[in-house]
């Protein structure tokens, strides 16, 4: 019975940590941090007595439980004070049954012990006797290990430095990856993150994640860029899943999409219809069409819809476009979809006026409407200086478009230019 | 690593580009490359958990196992980058419009460019007229306002409007420098060369030279102190209406800018980290041959053309002829 005695009380005051430090996680108010602090300079009083007892001495038992006793008291007390004040403090119903139940259990562990003196212990609940207790208590060894001090952990703080070893939530995120120093940048994004409870929230979704072929190293990538993610819906986010692969998108396609565009499941399955519907629409395609182009770019589907429309009246009007041609670049490269106004048409005018470049051969190779203004243009010069630059596939010593664009430095030296890469340095320093 | 970092190098600036944008780019590539820098292992923290169920046999035997556990707060990933800011300073500044030699000073690099520029460094500047029109901006992408003829003009007139424009910039470099011109003072000066203006002033050409003329276009090279792009391009102005014609500039691109020349810039594809430190080392390096001492203002007095850098004694007597030449006949035939 001595044995199993203080079994009760090393479970009762790990259990009871534990809780604190779940309830400590979970909310960061600053009563309850303070009534924390509290506690914790009363056990700090408790730990700098050195205590040495042996536990199978019989006559020890009784001093050692003498002496222990009120150390049991006193953590009922505790409990009592924290239970007071998360009456007082707490909204939640459910955690004030918790700490009735562990009090039950103390008080019948309390109990059991026939020699428990009642003398200079005070059962008022109040915080004023928290503080009287004596610094010089011995306590046991068992006593010193569990109570173990926690570092002082800010009750607000600009950053999730200071909680992230408490935390186990925080900590799971940063194994896996997550940035979390980008995060705490954003607003609010913190103190969610640090609300959210590991088995009940993160978890599911992470497992929900898994099931629909998301790898495991893109997790990390999908919540730093859309943290939101962990307070969705469960039910719709299978919802749109389910709308996705009604619309014929296969399962890996549905994986890749979510993996690159990490905001695409937080959209209701009507926002993901008409946005389809859109660009099925306003580009003429068929299904299996934009199937491949919101394949290629998932972010279509995130953003919002103006700045594309403006960018289709753009190709048709400014740059004069005709419809198939827009078509066919739309499906070639769905990234001028969304590419800055301002630089498309600077790029087009430089193309178009200056290399002199038609309509048919810029709808031909539509990458170059995708490459950077600088690079186009010094290239170009270069050849020109050469007296290559020559774009047109009838004539001889012809220059296709893509490869013009697309190949990297030293191969567009020796094969295109035919010349040194210094000599292409050289010859950027004099435009 | 960062030490390697602090210094000054040059790049070369595209036209059409603000030098803010390119400072920009250069600090995030200058932070990636410092930041990619492998950093020191995740600090391990001691930590004693408790065995479940533990009684104390001896006095001292407390069953507890030890974990060195990884402490998280100092993960890079909840900490950020190591480093985060990087001060990076301009030099004199180019316009988005005109292209050339910029020079850029990172951390300590920031106090000598201060001091570089306190003291009279002249830039060298390439500038491609067009004659025949005239623009509001006096850049060929300005609103037209007058068009002319320029059949007339020949290689000499404009030799001779250079000349011209030169002395008289002479002149005004001996009126900036608060000197009395009679006094021994100023010969003594006038031979080291260190006749100038003294901080701020107008800006002032040293130096005008055509390098190419084929009409309608003419390149000429000016060497400057205090100036602006936007005089620059005045000037080109001014020599059209010189000229009883019109111009306007097409391009302005400087070639060098105190000590660092065209040669020692970088272009757009070697803005990395790597390349900027082997720029600053050999900057470092060129600095320790040449004995540069920024206290001393002689070296960067009045530099001639871009030939004759290395030689110093051969300039100083070439500036003094300079001077004597064009105070006693000013404005050549």
């Amino acid at each position: 019975m001595p044995c199993s005695f203080f079994l009760c009380r090393v479970t009762m005051a790990s259990s009871c940590a534990q809780l604190c430090l779940k309830c400590r996680s979970l909310l960061c108010s600053k009563t309850v941090a303070t009534t924390w602090q509290h506690s914790t300079q009363v056990r700090h009083c408790r730990t700098v007595t050195p205590v040495i007892t042996k536990v199978l001495n019989g006559s020890s038992f009784f001093s050692g439980n003498h002496r222990t006793s009120p150390a049991s008291q006193r953590w009922k007390q505790q409990m009592f004070c924290y239970s007071e004040l998360s009456v007082k403090h707490l909204a939640t119903e459910a955690k004030e049954d918790k700490f009735k139940e562990e009090l039950s259990r103390a008080d019948v562990v309390a109990y059991k012990s026939p020699l428990l003196p009642v003398n200079e212990i005070q059962m008022p609940l109040d915080l004023d006797a928290a503080a009287e207790f004596s610094a010089l208590e011995e306590i046991t060894h068992e006593e010193a290990v569990s109570i173990s001090v926690p570092a002082a952990i800010p009750p607000s703080s600009t950053s999730l430095r200071d909680y992230v070893d408490k935390s186990e939530t925080l900590s799971k995120l940063v194994q896996l990856g997550v940035n979390l120093w980008k995060l705490e940048q954003r607003p609010n994004v913190g103190t969610m993150l640090l609300k959210l409870d590991f088995n009940m929230d993160v978890a599911p979704r992470l497992l929900f994640l898994k099931h629909i072929g998301v790898e495991e190293s893109h997790i990390g990538y999908i919540i730093t860029h859309n943290p939101f993610i962990l307070t969705e819906d469960l039910e719709s986010l299978q919802a749109r899943v389910n709308y996705l692969k009604s619309k014929k998108f296969s399962s890996e396609t549905v994986a890749s999409m979510v993996s690159r565009a990490p905001y695409l499941l937080n959209f209701s399955v009507k926002r993901l219809d008409n946005r389809l519907g859109f660009y099925q629409q306003q580009l003429n395609l068929s299904a299996s069409n934009t199937r491949n182009i919101i394949a290629r770019l998932p972010r279509l589907l995130c953003g919002s819809l103006e700045p594309v429309k403006e960018n289709l009246k753009v190709c048709e009007i400014e740059l004069g476009f005709k419809e198939n041609e827009i078509q066919h670049i739309a499906l070639t490269v769905p990234k001028v979809l969304t590419a800055n106004k301002r630089k498309l048409t600077q790029l087009f005018d430089f193309i178009h006026n200056t290399m002199k470049v038609p309509h048919h051969l810029i709808t031909k190779f539509p990458q170059v409407l995708n490459t950077k203004y600088l690079r186009v243009r010094e290239r170009h010069l270069f050849l020109e200086f050469l007296g290559k630059a020559q774009y047109d596939p009838d004539l001889p010593n012809y220059i296709s478009l893509d490869r013009l664009v697309s190949l990297p430095d030293e191969i567009f030296c020796t094969e295109l230019a035919l010349a040194t890469l210094e000599d292409f340095y050289l010859f950027q320093k004099t435009l | 690593m960062f030490r390697r970092v602090e210094g000054l190098f040059c790049v070369y600036k595209p036209s059409g580009v603000h030098w803010k944008l390119v400072r920009d780019n250069i600090e995030t590539k200058l932070l990636k490359g410092l930041n990619a820098a492998p950093s020191q292992p995740c600090p391990q923290e001691v930590r004693f958990l408790a065995q479940p169920g533990g009684d104390a046999e001896a006095p001292k035997g407390l069953t507890l196992s030890v974990a060195s556990v990884p402490a998280l707060s100092k993960h890079p990933l909840v900490t950020g980058p190591e480093f985060q800011y990087l001060q990076v300073g301009v030099g004199h500044r180019l316009d988005a419009f005109s292209s050339g030699v910029l020079v850029l000073a990172v951390g300590n690099g920031n106090k000598i460019l201060n001091d570089l520029y306190r003291t009279r460094i002249t830039r060298v500047h390439l500038v491609f007229h067009c004659l025949g029109s005239a623009t509001d901006d006096f850049s060929h992408m300005g609103h037209v306002v007058e068009r002319s003829t320029y059949g007339h003009i020949t290689q000499d007139k404009l030799d001779r409007v250079l000349a011209m424009l030169q002395g008289a910039n002479q002149k005004s470099l001996l009126m900036y420098s608060n000197v009395d011109m009679r006094s021994q003072e100023a010969y003594e000066m006038a031979v080291q060369g260190l006749l100038g203006p003294d901080g701020k002033s107008a800006p002032i050409l040293t130096g005008l030279r055509c390098i190419r003329f084929e009409p309608p276009n003419f390149t000429i090279e000016v060497q400057c102190l205090n100036e602006t792009q936007k005089y620059l391009r005045k000037v080109v102005h001014e020599i059209g209406l010189e000229l009883r014609s019109t111009a306007v500039c097409k391009g302005v691109r400087r070639t060098r800018d105190g000590p660092f020349t065209l040669q020692d810039a970088l272009t757009r594809h070697h803005w990395t980290a790597s390349d900027i430190m082997q720029a600053i080392q050999q900057y470092k390096s060129s600095k320790k041959n040449k004995n540069y001492s920024r206290s001393k203002v002689k070296e960067p007095g009045l530099h001639p053309l871009e030939e004759n850098t290395t030689d110093s004694q051969h300039f100083y007597l070439k500036d003094v002829s300079d001077i004597v030449l064009n105070q006693s006949s000013p404005g050549q035939q």
